[in-house]
């Protein structure tokens, strides 16, 4: 009986769940078709012959070459951005100073601050400083969050203190301490937000739009918004471009499914 | 990864020889060793980095665009600030009075009345079923329906546009084979809305599975099976236990969400550009338009002054409701 029930219930989900990946099937199938397959009526689910010709199309004729490696440039710079948070992280949790409370406060109450309110005025704020129309322009905003600082402090109180103290007084400076100490002893904490930080870089979108400028700087999501336009000439074309993207990321979910599951939980809606 | 690798490579040389010092530490801090330490400027280096960027990109631009929003700012005032003047409340009486600005609210009301409960409902039917068994089967299905929460909104946007294209769409095609009239997905105002909250309900229902799923695993199974001792099961069990003990993921969920649709941008932005006649121009992707294609800076600055204002009464009023229900 509560067998049958769960069988039920599974085929339901089971259903659901094919329904949810659909799309990303449908995606790779459309970008191996040949460019008029792709746009007959009706459609075909399978491609008649397996074409790679829209892939070499992204990175011959257009520029996606070049958008690749801008995205990874983010990703790389959105690093060092999970670096300074590791030490906040670090600075939070393991030391008592004047104004800890006041100052991590305030770090929490940019959690409240979404980036649509902040895109004109931190467009102004990067353009006075010459950042705009560069691809390190492009990581500042996001470069450091108030949730992946708190994640860090979060599991950096549970390190014990009486390890640190002993390399202390082994007269290890205290940054030698963070980086050979406390971090080796992170890795949990380290994997989730290795996890998010290139996630939020590789499927960055609004930044990139606003801050990029001119197409040398563009990221992969920059580049494939403006294949939009090309709708009704090239759906092969397209869904190659969305591949791309989409791929990589699905890729990393499947080998580190645990990790990112858990972060995201911990992230509650980003 | 970087980081990780250099690390290891460390670690055995820390006791051995003496290392340079962050640069806030002082050498009496030092020599007194660890209550000295922790007085001295060693904190405020770990912390600075960051703190920084977040001054400079979190609280600054409220700063920024609360003073710019009472100017005329626009692109040739970006190349010389002798053509920016001051020009008191004027955005905001415009604001007021631009029906642009008020269809934008309009249509991230009607996401968010329409959006909110489409994924709550969603999401925690599909949370409630994945509860029923932690085989391997159902560990996979989980992974299914919390891929699009990590693929670029960008690229999910687009499949869908192939999708829903008219002349050699897919899902038209389904429509008529099944002898049902083809549908102006993305041309008619009215359905250009559904359109684009479908593709943005698609992508949110992932993650909040995840979170109900949590919530639901927590609930003892006593509970349950005190309750059939009872005689409830099914709907009175969820009814009387798991609804209740859920209230506080419901709460989150419902909160998150609703922020999630007063940001809504990605989607329509590349689906439709706002459009057929602005039917999905959301209010961010209003600010967007005023600010990045008509350059008018001073006036979207207020607009995004008043999302802030928006966006802080509901997390004001989330705060609240978290507190009564802690309780």
């Amino acid at each position: 009986m509560r067998n049958a029930r769960v069988r039920l219930i599974g085929a339901g989900l089971a259903l659901g769940a094919l329904l949810t990946a659909f799309p990303f099937v449908w995606m790779v199938f459309t970008s191996l078709k040949p460019l008029n397959e792709a746009r007959t009526y009706p459609p075909k689910i399978l491609p008649s012959t397996v074409e790679w010709g829209s892939y070499l199309t992204l990175f011959r004729e257009l520029d996606f070459g070049r958008y690749t490696v801008n995205t990874i440039i983010v990703v790389m710079v959105g690093f060092i951005g999970m670096f300074f948070m590791a030490m906040a992280g670090y600075g939070f949790a393991k030391f008592e100073f004047r104004g800890r409370r006041a100052m991590f406060l305030l770090v929490l109450t940019t959690l409240m601050i979404p980036v649509q309110v902040t895109l004109i005025p931190t467009y102004l704020i990067l353009n006075s400083v010459g950042l705009t129309n560069t691809v390190v322009g492009i990581a500042m905003p996001t470069l450091v969050s108030a949730f992946g600082i708190f994640l860090f402090r979060q599991f950096m109180e549970t390190l014990p203190t009486e390890i640190l103290d002993a390399a202390r007084l082994d007269g290890a400076g205290e940054f030698r301490i963070f980086l050979s100490v406390a971090l080796p002893m992170s890795t949990p904490i380290l994997a989730v937000m290795t996890i998010l930080t290139f996630i939020a870089g590789w499927n960055s979108f609004i930044w990139p739009l606003v801050i990029a400028g001119q197409q040398e700087n563009y990221t992969l999501s920059v580049g494939l918004a403006l294949l939009n336009q090309q709708v009704s000439i090239n759906p092969a074309l397209q869904m190659a471009g969305a591949s791309l993207m989409v791929i990589p990321t699905i890729v990393l979910f499947v080998l580190l499914q645990r990790h990112i599951v858990q972060g995201f939980t911990m992230s509650g809606i980003n | 990864m970087g980081v990780l690798g250099r690390q290891e490579v460390t670690t055995a040389a820390v006791p051995a020889r003496p290392t340079h010092h962050e640069p806030g530490s002082t050498n009496t801090s030092r020599k007194q060793r660890i209550s000295a330490a922790t007085k001295s400027l060693t904190p405020y280096g770990f912390v600075a980095p960051s703190f920084l960027f977040l001054l400079a990109f979190g609280i600054l631009p409220i700063v920024v665009a609360a003073v710019v929003s009472f100017t005329d700012l626009d692109i040739t005032g970006l190349a010389n600030p002798d053509n920016i003047s001051y020009i008191g409340l004027e955005n905001y009486r415009r604001l007021i009075s631009d029906s642009d600005f008020w269809r934008s609210l309009q249509t991230t009301g009607i996401f968010i009345v329409f959006g909110v409960p489409s994924i709550i409902v969603i999401s925690l039917t599909i949370a409630l079923g994945l509860s029923v068994s932690s085989s391997r089967l159902f560990r996979v299905l989980r992974m299914f329906y919390f891929l699009p929460a990590i693929t670029a909104i960008v690229a999910i946007s687009l499949i869908w546009g192939f999708m829903y294209n008219t002349q050699f769409g897919l899902l038209n095609y389904l429509l008529t084979s099944i002898g049902s009239s083809p549908i102006n997905w993305l041309s008619d105002p009215q359905m250009a809305k559904v359109s684009v909250a479908i593709v943005a309900i698609w992508r949110a229902t992932g993650l909040n599975i995840i979170i109900f799923l949590a919530a639901i695993q927590s609930i003892p199974r006593d509970y349950y099976e005190a309750a059939a001792i009872d005689g409830a099961t099914g709907w009175a069990s969820f009814r009387w236990i798991t609804f209740p003990l859920l209230r506080f993921a419901l709460l989150f969920v419902t909160v998150t969400t609703l922020i999630a649709w007063l940001q809504f941008f990605d989607e329509p932005f590349v689906l439709t550009d706002g459009g057929p006649v602005g039917a999905t121009t959301s209010i961010s992707l209003f600010i967007y338009q005023e600010g990045f294609s008509f350059n008018r800076f001073g006036y979207a600055s207020a607009g995004t002054v008043v999302l802030f204002l928006i966006i802080v009464t509901v997390t004001a009023f989330q705060l609240r409701l978290y507190r009564s229900n802690h309780a």
